[in-house]
C-alpha cells in the first residue's frame, strides 16, 4: 500500500524522525490557515499525490508571505499534474502540504527497504540527495554506502555513525544524523514498511538532520496488523477498476492493450500476457481470479475486463488444479449468456476435469473459439485479432 | 530417484483441521504420501482420517518420527509455526501458506539459515516427486515419473510446464514451487545443487519471474557447475515496472529484475531461454535428444 508524503511525516512525527512543522489542506482555505498556525517567513505548498517528480511538473511552491501561499494554494489544488510517475494522463491534486520552508545547507538521501538476496533489510544513504537513486546507483554507485540490519539485534548505533560519517557530517550534524537514522529504522521495522525514502534528507544551516520529503510504502501482507496504517488509504489514488475488483477477490492490474485475460495464478497470468504480445497483441490487463475461480469469480471478472472499452477480445486460460474446468467453463456459459459478450472469447481449460468442460462448451452453442493447450491459444489470439 | 522428498518421507501437517489443511491431507493420502501426525492447539488425541493428532510438533515427532512437514496455518500464525517446525527439528518444511508477513519471513530466513533445514515457500504449491509422494496443493495427476527436475517461483504456470512434459512422455524425478515471495526459505540455486547432485535427474527446467536477482545468481552457478541441459522461462516480460503482479515478489523495482535482463544471463549461462510459455517441454525434449548425441 502506498500513502501520501504528509501521511508519512505524521507516522515519522510519532516516531521522533524530525520533519518540517506542517499539516494537510483540502481547500485553499485550509492552506491559508495552516500556514498561519506553523507561522514561520517562508511556507511551501506540495501538491499531494501518489506519485515522485511533483516539483517538477509544478505541483511544490516556496510563498513568501499568506498571499503567496493562498496565490499557490490555488493553483496547485485542482490542477492536473503530470510526472513522469503518473503516466500522460496526470492525476488532480486534491490535498495539499503546507509546511515551513528550512535553511537547506545539504541535500542527502537515505533509503530502506528489504533485500531479497540476503532476506535482510538494507539502510542505504548516499551525498547525491535530491536526485533520482535510480540514476545515481546506475552511474555513480561508489556514491551510495549500504548497511544490512540483522534480523536478530535490529540497526546498531555503529551503523547508523558508520553512515552518518560517509555522508560527510560532522559535530552537531553528526549527532542529528546518527539520531535521524536510527529513528527512522525504528519506525520502518515498527510499522511493517516496505520502503521508506527521504529524499531529500536535508541538512540545515542551524545543524538539525531533517526529512524534507517522505516516501513509504507498506507491505500488504501484513495490513492486518496495522489499522492506524490502513485508515491512511486513499481510494482515490487508485485505478477505479482495480478496487472493483478487490471487492470480488480478483487480484486485476489495468494495462493499455487490446487483448483481456483471465487466469488463475499469478505466474501463468504474467505467462498468458506475455503469450498474448508474442501472438501479436497487447494485454489489456493483469487477472489472477485465485484458487478458487467459481461461477460468480468468472462473471465478476468478465464484467471488469469488458468496462475496458480497449479491449477487443478476451483469452481465459485457467489451468485447474484445485479449481474444476467444469465449474469454470459453467460460469463462463452463464456469464456470456447473462451479461451478452459481443467480442470473441478464446478458452483454454486444462487440467482437472478438462474434458468435461469440454464438452459442456461445445454444448452451450455459444461462440468460443476453445484451444487445446497454450501454444493454440495463442495461435487462436493471433487469428482473432486479424478478424 | 527424486531429491528431499520419497515415499519413506513422514509428513506431519500443521494445521490439519483447518479447511485447506484437511482438503490437501487427504489428497496428499490418496497420492501416497506418508501423512503420520497432524498437528492443531488444543485437538491433541483427537484424529483425523486415522492420522493421529498432536497438540505440538515435538509431541508429533517423537510419536511418530516424522522428518517433514506441510504447513497449512493462516497467516497471521504461520512464521511461528514454521519456526516450531524447525525446532522440533523437522528437516524438510514446506510452507503452502499465502499472505506472511516479509517482516515475519525476514526473522524466520534469519532463525533456518545456518541449521540443517530446507524450507520450501511460503507461498507456494511444495514439492512432488511423481509417482512418490507430494507435499502440497498440486494436482497430482498431471504428473508422470521420470527424470527431469522442475523449479518454478509460480504455482499454476509450474503445472502448465509439467503437462507439456508428461503430454510427450517425459517424467519428472521432483517438481518443486519455491513460491513468489520476497522471502523465501529455498532459492533457485539451492535446488538446482540437488538437482545437480541427483544422479537420476537428466535434465533442469527452471521457470522465473520478474523481480530480484535469484535467477541471475542461480544462471551464473549453472554456468559453472552444470553439464545437464538446463530449460528455461521467465514470466512477466510484458508487465509494467512498479507494479506488483500478484506475487509480491514480482515486481521491477528501480530498473532491476527485468525480464530481459534475467533472459540475457540465462542464455549466457548456457540455459535454454524459450520466449513463449508454451514452448517450454518441447525445448526440453529436443534439449534430452541434443544430449544424448
Amino acid at each position: 500500500m502506498k500513502i501520501h508524503e504528509y501521511q508519512a511525516k505524521e507516522i515519522l512525527r510519532s516516531y521522533n524522525v524530525p520533519v518540517p512543522e506542517g499539516k494537510v489542506a483540502f481547500t485553499v482555505d485550509e492552506a491559508v490557515q495552516v500556514a498561519k498556525e506553523i507561522g514561520g517567513k517562508v511556507r511551501v505548498v506540495k501538491a499531494q499525490i501518489h506519485a515522485g517528480g511533483r516539483g517538477k511538473g509544478g505541483g511544490v511552491k516556496v510563498a513568501k508571505g499568506i498571499t503567496e501561499v493562498r496565490k499557490y494554494a490555488k493553483q496547485i489544488l485542482g490542477m492536473n499534474l503530470v510526472t513522469h510517475q503518473t503516466g500522460p494522463e496526470g492525476k488532480v491534486v486534491k490535498r495539499l502540504l503546507v509546511e515551513q520552508g528550512v535553511n537547506i545547507k545539504k541535500e542527502l538521501y537515505v533509503g530502506i527497504t528489504l533485500d531479497r538476496a540476503s532476506s535482510k533489510n538494507v539502510m542505504m544513504v548516499s551525498t547525491e540527495g535530491g536526485m533520482e537513486i535510480e540514476k545515481v546507483a546506475a552511474e555513480t554507485p561508489e556514491k551510495i554506502i549500504k548497511e544490512k540490519i540483522e534480523p536478530s539485534i535490529g540497526m546498531q548505533p555503529y551503523q547508523a555513525r558508520k553512515l552518518a560519517f560517509g555522508l560527510g557530517l560532522e559535530g552537531t550534524q553528526f549527532k542529528n544524523g546518527v539520531k535521524f537514522l536510527l529513528a527512522l529504522y525504528k519506525a520502518y521495522e515498527a510499522i511493517d514498511a516496505s520502503l521508506a525514502e527521504i529524499n531529500p534528507l536535508v541538512v540545515t544551516k542551524e545543524g538539525d538532520v531533517i526529512a524534507l520529503d517522505a516516501k513509504m510504502n507498506f507491505d500488504d501482507n501484513a495490513l492486518y496488523r496495522h489499522p492506524e496504517i490502513v485508515k491512511y488509504r486513499d481510494l482515490e489514488e487508485e485505478e477505479p477498476l482495480e478496487i472493483e475488483a478487490s471487492k470480488y477477490n480478483l487480484n486485476y492490474i489495468k494495462l493499455d492493450g487490446n487483448v483481456g485475460c483471465m487466469v488463475n495464478g499469478a505466474g501463468l497470468a504474467m505467462a498468458t500476457m506475455d503469450i498474448i504480445k508474442l501472438a501479436g497483441g497487447e494485454p489489456a490487463n493483469f487477472l489472477d481470479v485465485g484458487g478458487t475461480a467459481n461461477k460468480e469469480t468468472v462473471a465478476n471478472g468478465f464484467k471488469i475486463i469488458l468496462s475496458d472499452k480497449n479491449v477487443k477480445a478476451i483469452l481465459i486460460n485457467i489451468f485447474g488444479g484445485i479449481v474444476r474446468c467444469d465449474r469454470v467453463a459453467q460460469g463462463v456459459i452463464d456469464a456470456v449468456n447473462d451479461i451478452g459478450v459481443e467480442i470473441p472469447i478464446i478458452v483454454r481449460l486444462d487440467g482437472t476435469n478438462a474434458e468435461e468442460a469440454a464438452v459442456l462448451l461445445e454444448k452451450s452453442g455459444l461462440n468460443f473459439e476453445v484451444a487445446q493447450n497454450f501454444k493454440e491459444a495463442a495461435e487462436k489470439v493471433t487469428e482473432v485479432l486479424k478478424g | 530417484m527424486s531429491i528431499l522428498l520419497d515415499k519413506k518421507t513422514k509428513v506431519v501437517v500443521q494445521g490439519i483441521t483447518g479447511s485447506e489443511g484437511s482438503f490437501h491431507t487427504m489428497q496428499m493420502l490418496e497420492y501416497g504420501t506418508k501423512v503420520v501426525a497432524g498437528v492443531t492447539p488444543g485437538k491433541g488425541g483427537q484424529d483425523f482420517h486415522g492420522v493421529p493428532i498432536f497438540n505440538t510438533v515435538e509431541e508429533a515427532v517423537k510419536a511418530t518420527k516424522a522428518n517433514a512437514s506441510a504447513i497449512f496455518v493462516p497467516p497471521p500464525f504461520a512464521a511461528d509455526a514454521i519456526l516450531e517446525a524447525a525446532g522440533a527439528g523437522i528437516k524438510l518444511i514446506v510452507a503452502i501458506t499465502e499472505g506472511i508477513p516479509a517482516k515475519d519471513m525476514v526473522h524466520v530466513y534469519d532463525f533456518i539459515r545456518e541449521k540443517d533445514v530446507h524450507l520450501i515457500g511460503p507461498n507456494c504449491p511444495g514439492i512432488i516427486s511423481p509417482g512418490k509422494a507430494k507435499i502440497g496443493i498440486m494436482p497430482g495427476f498431471i504428473h508422470r515419473k521420470g527424470k527431469i527436475g522442475v523449479i518454478s517461483r509460480s504455482g499454476t504456470l509450474t503445472y502448465e510446464a509439467v503437462k507439456q512434459l508428461s503430454d510427450l512422455k517425459i517424467g519428472q524425478s521432483t517438481c518443486i514451487g519455491i513460491g513468489g515471495d520476497p522471502v523465501i526459505g529455498s532459492q533457485f540455486i539451492d535446488i538446482i545443487k540437488l538437482f545437480n547432485e541427483d544422479p537420476n535427474t537428466d535434465g533442469i527446467i527452471m521457470i522465473g519471474e520478474i523481480g530480484g536477482s535469484a535467477e541471475e545468481e542461480a544462471a551464473a552457478y549453472v554456468k559453472k557447475h552444470v553439464k545437464k541441459p538446463v530449460v528455461g522461462f521467465i514470466a512477466g516480460q510484458t508487465a509494467p515496472p512498479g507494479r506488483r503482479m500478484g506475487h509480491a515478489g514480482a515486481i521491477i523495482a528501480g530498473g532491476k529484475g527485468t525480464a530481459k535482463e534475467k533472459m540475457k544471463a540465462m542464455k549466457r549461462a548456457g540455459i535454454h531461454v524459450v520466449p513463449s510459455p508454451a514452448e517450454i517441454g518441447v525445448t526440453m525434449k529436443k534439449a534430452l535428444e541434443a544430449a544424448k548425441k
